[in-house]
């Protein structure tokens, strides 16, 4: 590889949102790498692992709590030209056409008609768009629409592209035939494009796209390991050198932090009672137990890579799934290989009834926040409280956003287990059934 | 809520704290001193000379036209007003925090309540120029379209949703140029529907204040407001045919020419398209986009906006690289507006304080309390009447498609007409049958705004999932269960929406309608807007001073202690997804 010039810094970025009161919630921490000129970067993550905030900051969207970001030596503090961004939900404007979407940025700087015209063609014509000048945005299909959204991005001409999870709202299909035009017109070199950025959740897209990725850990985000991918574009996703790397991803993305990858002991995960539980609704996590003890995957440790595959999951369906799993212990995960334990074996014969049991059972016992409130309501004379109680103990160590979906998943999770009844109406836990 | 006929009054506020009660004492104090002040003035004024009115019918087209003109240059002035008090609410914490609960309570104020200080207040601006009533009657216009505008725009800035904004951040255009390219076009359907939505309410107030008496004083402004004055008080029968045909013509016209084509206009703003939604089809706005020549001035337009929306000042400019905000001054800024809006606040106090104990009796006001109560009485049982006859209809209409192309915009059309030209009507039955003028004076109230429970019931009909109409259907559910289980839950925010602006549509006619006039006859029922009115014409301003703040105070009470908790019920409860 050749060396070429730095072109983005990012040092010591750290960014936390004030909560109300003294309380703050740490998002990233101590993130530092370098954008070279000539290369497409993966930040590769969780979803809630600041990677899009780190995005926003890098545009200069979102300013930082510590340290900074430079372009070409010149510190961030606004959007600069030279860097522009692509958006996950196209964030086209609905009430003017294609071309006038385009023109936007063009004339946001000013420039006449004529001219704006002119460029803004240019680039529909890169992303081979040319006829859809005059559509309105909701005549566009998704894989359309985000075209567009290119298509914005470069007609402003910018060195370094952002992009935030640009394919994930688009079908599978469609989103693969987005990659390989991405990658066709980075290789052609007609765009001033020096270097590509961009978020993603889903592995093999980092693998596909990415010269160099960067695996994010959770709460708060940080750069936990970074892989150089070597292979020439354009790559196939079965040869072994790429499959080696998925694998690699997904041990990295199982494995708690602090545990040695190599550590062959297996370990439960334990939560305590703030922990940001996954949000898995009861009866997907029963069917994919039920797909475990399923004749193809009984009694062997299944590879996460290939179940993914096989059930059209991305990370962010599988990865809460496995979680949950194993924050039951009705699983176990090591080295990208899940395998069910004799509860969670037990759990897929039983009826609804014994499941019920089961769940209630490991639920108490695994789950710090189902055992409190149920030791809250025993404790309270008319057997009941309101939800909002157990909000605000929540709210005291997370976000509101993470607080909310934390107690609905509990109250989700206790309802069916029987541990507690829930209104709606008056946002009342209790003991009693109706 | 899609497709509900009705303003942005009824929208979910947020829970009341003391901003409201600050707002609430702020605008009654200042709604005190300028009536009071304008009485001290009653004496001086000089009144100009008052433009003889013709009766005859060939003269409506140019009294029409007049009063279109007072109609739209309100409608400006409310745009501007939104623009500017709307945006700074949505952009401003501190500002907000004063400016949306000072609306809230403005919007309760009874319209025509405070026509006589405006007259005389305006009077006295224009130094007895025709200008000051001219100004008078724009002024009542404009207060009776604004709020709902200005809160709907506030809303939709609100909401703007975030990608969006980080867009137009990210490609650097200005703030002038996020105004006019994002934020103006999300919040158009919202402000041009609640645009029309004034426009057909206002035609009432239209027409009453453009002929008044004040302290004794007939003014009257060349108008279709003032020809129906002079006929009523002619006991003219004729002429108030024409006027009520020269009304009909006017709505239709303002109906097929404004209305629709905007609304159908404003399509092209939504985010996306709504497959349930029936899509607004307007002949004059296809004539506008298929026609050559009009495209070519649409095209003229949109050049113009275009450089207007690019002016190279306004363009975002390379600051130097310094935030440089000076805390210590923020502080100061902080304290020092705290400190000025307590001030106004205590001012206010005292001046409330004032008027309850000097300037009016309590005896008085118990008095004026309890022809509130009157009044707030008849309102409930003409909100309760007008259900039970419209709901079933509305329903059955709403079930029938073809029924509902033809009735909707029959009712919209009906919605703008000024019920008050029917007054003398009912007056002259009311005397021809001899009867019971507290009783049968009431329905006049809710006669122009029974519309919006009618129109509202229709569209939560329509917007029933026909797969919940069928599912229904496969149980045999049949009789009261249907209706019970099915239907009545189902169109209930539909339902208090319309109700919401019924009832406050009928609290500002209840100043009209509860004192009807035909030639030398006067009928005036108890109740407080017989009570406003007979102050007004009398020229007591302490009176009228009351008279509104206890129609304020009803108005603002029961939306907070009735509507408002339902709308929310309505709300979290009833509202299919």
């Amino acid at each position: 590889m050749r060396h070429h010039n730095t072109i983005l810094e990012v040092i010591n970025v750290k960014k936390s949102f004030r909560k109300k009161a003294s309380s703050e919630l740490l998002v990233l921490d101590h993130v530092n790498f370098d954008i070279k000129e000539r290369e497409i970067v993966a930040i590769l993550g969780k979803s809630g692992s600041g990677k899009s905030t780190l995005l926003r900051i890098i545009a200069g969207l979102v300013k930082t709590t510590a340290g900074e970001v430079r372009f070409r030596g010149n510190k961030i503090t606004e959007p600069v030209d030279g860097l522009t961004m692509i958006f996950q939900h196209f964030a086209l404007l609905p009430w003017l056409t294609v071309l006038e979407n385009v023109e936007l940025g063009l004339e946001a700087r000013g420039i006449l008609k004529a001219e704006r015209r002119d460029r803004a063609l240019e680039a529909i014509d890169i992303v081979g768009l040319d006829g859809f000048e005059s559509a309105y945005p909701k005549e566009l299909s998704g894989g359309m629409s985000q075209r567009v959204g290119f298509a914005r991005a470069l007609v402003v001409d910018p060195e370094v592209l952002l992009m935030d999870e640009p394919f994930s709202a688009l079908d599978v299909l469609t989103a693969e035939n987005l990659r390989s035009d991405l990658i066709n017109i980075w290789q052609s070199e007609k765009t001033n494009i020096k270097a590509v950025i961009i978020v993603t959740h889903n592995i093999e897209e980092a693998a596909l796209l990415a010269d160099r990725i960067f695996v994010f850990a959770n709460d708060p985000g940080f750069i936990r390991k970074e892989l150089t991918v070597d292979i020439p574009h354009p790559r196939n996703d079965q040869s072994n050198q790429f499959r080696t790397i998925v694998d690699q991803i997904y041990t990295l993305m199982t494995t708690p932090i602090g545990v040695p990858i190599a550590q062959r002991a297996m370990t439960f995960k334990t939560i305590d009672m703030y922990y940001r539980l996954p949000q898995v609704e009861i009866s997907s996590l029963t069917g994919f137990i039920e797909t475990l003890a399923s004749p193809e995957y009984a009694n062997r440790k299944v590879g996460l890579p290939d179940l993914a595959e096989e059930l059209h999951f991305e990370i962010d369906d599988l990865f809460p799934m496995t979680e949950a799993l194993e924050i039951l212990r009705f699983a176990y995960v090591l080295q990208g290989d899940i395998e069910l334990t004799e509860k969670g074996k037990l759990f897929s014969e039983a009826d609804i009834l014994t499941r019920k049991k089961i769940f209630s059972e490991h639920l108490m016992s695994y789950v710090p926040i189902i055992s409190y409130i149920r030791e809250q309501l025993d404790q309270e004379t008319k057997h009941e409280e309101l939800e909002n109680t157990f909000f605000k103990e929540l709210e005291k160590k997370l976000s509101k956003q993470s607080a909310e979906e934390v107690l609905k998943i509990v109250i989700d999770w206790g309802r069916y287990a029987e541990i507690f009844a829930y209104d709606y109406n008056t946002g009342m836990l209790s003991l009693e059934n109706p | 809520m899609k497709n509900t006929y009705t303003k942005s009054e009824a929208i979910s506020w947020p829970v009341p704290n003391y901003w409201d009660g600050l707002a609430l004492i702020l605008v009654l104090a200042v709604l005190v001193v300028m009536i009071m002040g304008t009485g001290e003035m009653a004496g001086h004024y000089q009144i100009g000379q008052a433009i003889p009115i013709s009766l005859k019918p060939s003269a409506l087209p140019y009294y029409a036209l007049l009063s279109v003109t007072r109609m739209l240059i309100a409608l400006m002035c409310s745009l501007i007003f939104t623009f500017t008090i709307g945006t700074l609410a949505a952009k401003n914490k501190q500002a907000e925090r004063i400016i949306i609960p000072i609306i809230d309570v403005l919007q309760s104020v009874p319209i025509l309540g405070y026509l006589s200080f405006t007259v005389i207040g305006f009077l006295a601006l224009f130094h007895g120029s025709m200008l000051g009533p001219e100004c008078a009657c724009i002024f009542v216009i404009f207060t009776s379209q604004v709020w709902n505008m200005t809160l709907s725009f506030y809303q939709s800035l609100r909401t703007v949703p975030e990608d969006l904004k980080e867009a137009t951040t990210i490609f650097r255009l200005s703030a002038w140029q996020t105004f006019w390219r994002l934020e103006v076009p999300f919040a158009m359907p919202g402000l041009l529907w609640n645009a029309m939505l004034s426009m057909s309410g206002s035609w009432v107030y239209l027409v009453a204040s453009e002929a008044i008496t004040v302290a004794n004083h007939n003014i009257t402004l060349p108008g279709i407001g003032s020809y129906i004055a002079l006929a009523i008080s002619h006991a003219n029968k004729t002429a108030m045919v024409y006027a009520i045909v020269a009304m009909f013509i006017v709505i239709f016209m303002y109906d097929q020419l404004l209305f629709r084509p905007l609304v159908a206009w404003s399509e092209k703003f939504k985010a996306e398209e709504d497959a349930s939604e029936i899509v607004s089809q307007s002949w004059v706005l296809n004539l506008f986009q298929r026609a050559t020549f009009f495209q070519f001035i649409g095209s003229l337009f949109s050049k113009l906006g275009d450089s207007i929306i690019n002016i190279k000042l306004l363009r975002k400019q390379y600051k130097p690289t310094s935030d440089f905000q000076n805390p210590a001054l923020l502080k100061l800024l902080f304290v020092a507006w705290n400190i000025v809006l307590y001030g106004i606040i205590l001012f206010s106090v005292s001046v409330l304080f004032h008027f309850i104990f000097s300037a009016v009796s309590i005896m008085q006001i118990q008095h004026v309390a309890f022809l509130g109560l009157i009044t707030a009485m008849r309102v409930i049982s003409m909100i309760i009447l007008s259900s039970i006859i419209w709901i079933p209809i509305g329903v059955w209409i709403g079930l029938n498609p073809k029924a509902s192309q033809i009735v909707q915009p029959i009712a919209q059309f009906l919605a703008a007409f000024p019920v008050n030209l029917l007054f003398p009507v009912a007056a002259l039955l009311i005397l021809h049958f001899n009867l019971n003028v507290n009783i049968w004076t009431s329905p006049l109230m809710i006669l122009g705004t029974q519309w919006y429970i009618l129109f509202n019931v229709i569209a939560g009909t329509i917007a029933l999932p026909n797969n919940l109409k069928m599912a229904v259907q496969t149980l045999n559910v049949h009789g009261w269960l249907w209706w019970k289980k099915l239907i009545l839950p189902g169109i209930f925010p539909y339902y208090i929406t319309g109700v919401i602006t019924a009832a406050g549509g009928a609290w500002n006619i209840s100043i009209l309608s509860e004192a009807v006039n035909w030639g030398s006859t006067h009928l005036h029922a108890t109740g407080l807007g017989a009570y406003i009115t007979h102050v007004t014409h009398i020229g007591d301003f302490p009176r009228i001073a009351l008279g509104i703040t206890i129609m304020s105070l009803y108005v603002l009470c029961i939306n907070r202690l009735v509507w408002r908790p339902l709308y929310k019920i309505a709300e979290s409860k009833f509202q299919i997804r």
